[in-house]
């Protein structure tokens, strides 16, 4: 009998540093998995992310680069324009792409570059022990809103789907999640989606994953995944918010 | 060769191309943004790259990441932007890559002033991005030098897989001299398949490249500076440039002066000479790695009595020559920093005062 499933090439040996329960293991293999199937790990350039993510290099078997904290847009900017034919993508959290690195993530998209940015939203700030992120929601509990959020003073959690489809530069803007199968099958049909854009030189892609963080929301996994279908979900709703046909 | 009369900031967008460097990423900052202007219609005629970024940030990183694929970048700023860009630039000394950046100095601190300074030797060569780095610095002192130190920049990156900075000031940025494009400082670019992120299929190879700064091992931390310092330590053995003005004879009092500053202090040393009277000069090229050396073995000149730095800043560049001084001879400082440009008899001014001691 002939091998019928196995890990990704796109996917390193080297064993994971992240949590029980944390989402990032199947976002990496669902890259992974497209990146195999569309044939273009010899050619991709992938980017770091500060945060969970940072090693994310060592889990990967593509040319990756390091970036600083929410600069990833702007050095797969650098990448793009000067080897249009590599693939480029950055991998990147909330704290990374919606708080630091909110400037680079708009324009960016704004200018319409064509790399695709996978965008891990579990509302905390995970590396760093916890805190709120611009994603954090009301009343949300973080090591820097003890209190629970407070949107008189800390303002409303950032819907970035939103945010970027507003811009008029065509693009690919769709929001999943990693919370249960049925979920992970839709997940991953948008990330090779966005990769096939960025491969037929369209447009600018972005796909915003939302995930869960049981460490630091203080929850077991499967407590988190429920906290997330519960909370998030009707917040940051699943779906399309943009393509380039409609433009 | 014909020589063209070039605007300073023109000058260097066009030595970038002539020295193969198809790649400009830059943000609009006073005095120095006519590069962009030039470079925006300058770049589709050589099917090269321009790109206006959203700040300075964005560009610092723009420039990282085309460098990381081994491609030759250059970016262009003045002080308040290079500020915004120092992160960047630990990050890519960090990372060993080579990439050009260009400072024509204005008034500072803070938003300053938009006239020429010499404010941020402080900032290019002790640091202005975090750790252990240093950039190879060199300052020219007029359009001809700029555009010789922008070609010669990036073979010099390559060298040495680290930034290079080129510190002009808003005064040859603005101004217009006849420029000869040397043939002979275009360098073809190294191989870069050994550590850049330009694909796999690219280099043929079945390994990737990572291009990153963050160690967090401790003794690879350790090692991985070594490395850099060993780079430094070549440098100082290998690229020390500067000019000796009036050294031959016996001149009372040594100044050490860089960029347009050197060149208002050769004008007061000519007057000077014209009335008898002798006066030394060192001027840096390269304001890291700093020529120690020529400073001290031109301030022990029994005919000297004391060396002055003189420079358009509260005085950065006076304590480098301090330390090459060793105390042999009193160091002094001269300098002006709201963007005024001291005048040849103010140089004289304060060279006859010391000599008056």
């Amino acid at each position: 009998m002939g091998k019928t499933f196995s890990k990704p090439e796109a996917l390193s040996d080297a064993y994971t540093h992240y949590c029980p329960g944390c989402t990032h293991g199947i976002a990496h293999r669902l890259v992974a998995e497209v990146m195999d199937e569309l044939g273009i790990r010899g050619r991709t350039v992938g980017i770091a992310p500060v945060g969970c993510a940072v090693l994310a290099y060592n889990y990967f078997t593509c040319d990756f680069q390091e970036a600083a904290h929410g600069r990833a847009p702007a050095m797969a900017t650098g990448i793009k324009r000067v080897r249009p034919d590599l693939i480029v993508f950055t991998y990147q959290g909330d704290g990374d792409l919606a708080s630091i690195g909110m400037g680079e993530i708009v324009h960016a998209a704004n200018r319409g570059e064509k790399f695709t940015t996978i965008f891990i939203n579990n509302a905390v700030y995970g590396m760093t022990g916890g805190q709120m992120a611009p994603t954090t929601m009301p009343g949300q509990r973080t090591t820097t809103s003890p209190m629970g959020r407070d949107v008189t003073t800390t303002g409303m959690p950032i819907k970035m789907c939103e945010l970027l489809s507003t811009l008029e530069t065509p693009g690919y803007i769709e929001r999943q999640t990693l919370l249960n199968p049925k979920y992970i099958k839709k997940a991953k049909k948008a990330l090779k989606r966005a990769f096939e854009y960025q491969i037929a030189g369209t447009c600018y892609s972005f796909v915003e994953l939302v995930s869960i963080c049981p460490t630091n929301w203080g929850r077991t996994p499967l407590e988190s995944l429920q906290w997330a279908e519960k909370t998030l979900l009707p917040y940051y709703k699943l779906g399309e918010f943009k393509i380039p046909e409609e433009q | 060769m014909a020589k063209i009369l070039m605007k300073g900031n023109e000058a260097i967008g066009e030595a970038a191309i002539r020295a193969g460097c198809l790649n400009y990423f830059a943000y609009p900052i006073t005095p120095q943004t006519e590069v962009a202007e030039y470079m925006a219609k300058r770049m589709p005629e050589v099917n090269g790259v321009f790109v206006q970024g959203e700040s300075e940030v964005a560009v610092g990183y723009m420039i990282f990441g085309a460098a990381a694929c081994g491609e030759r970048v250059m970016t262009t700023s003045s002080s308040p932007g290079v500020s915004l860009m120092s992160e960047a630039i630990s990050y890519i000394a960090g990372a060993r890559c080579p990439a050009v950046f260009v400072n024509i100095m204005r008034g500072g601190p803070g938003l300053g002033g938009i006239l020429p300074s010499q404010g941020d030797y402080f900032q290019s060569t002790k640091g202005g991005g975090h750790g252990d780095y240093k950039l190879l610095v060199m300052a020219p002192d007029g359009v001809q030098e700029i555009v010789e130190m922008v070609m010669m920049a990036f073979p010099l990156a390559e060298k040495y897989r680290n930034p290079v900075m080129i510190v002009g000031d808003g005064l040859i940025g603005q101004m217009m001299e006849p420029v000869e494009f040397p043939d002979n400082l275009t360098v073809k670019p190294t191989n870069k398949d050994t550590w850049a992120t330009n694909g796999m299929d690219t280099r043929n190879s079945k390994e990737r490249n990572i291009v990153k700064s963050l160690y967090l091992d401790p003794d690879e931390l350790n090692n991985h500076n070594l490395t850099l310092k060993a780079q430094y330590e070549r440098m100082k053995k290998e690229e020390i440039r500067y000019e000796a003005y009036n050294t031959d004879g016996d001149y009372k009092v040594l100044i050490v002066s860089y960029g347009t500053m050197s060149r208002v202090c050769k004008t007061a040393i000519d007057n000077m000479k014209t009335q008898g009277i002798e006066i030394g000069m060192i001027r840096p090229k390269t304001l890291f790695p700093f020529p120690l050396e020529a400073i001290r073995d031109a301030a022990v000149k029994l005919s000297c009595k004391a060396v002055i730095s003189i420079e358009m800043s509260m005085g950065q560049m006076v304590e480098d020559v301090e330390r090459a001084v060793l105390g042999q001879r009193p160091v002094s400082w001269y300098g002006q920093c709201g963007g005024n440009v001291p005048s040849p008899d103010e140089v004289a001014d304060q060279v006859m005062a010391l000599i008056k001691k």
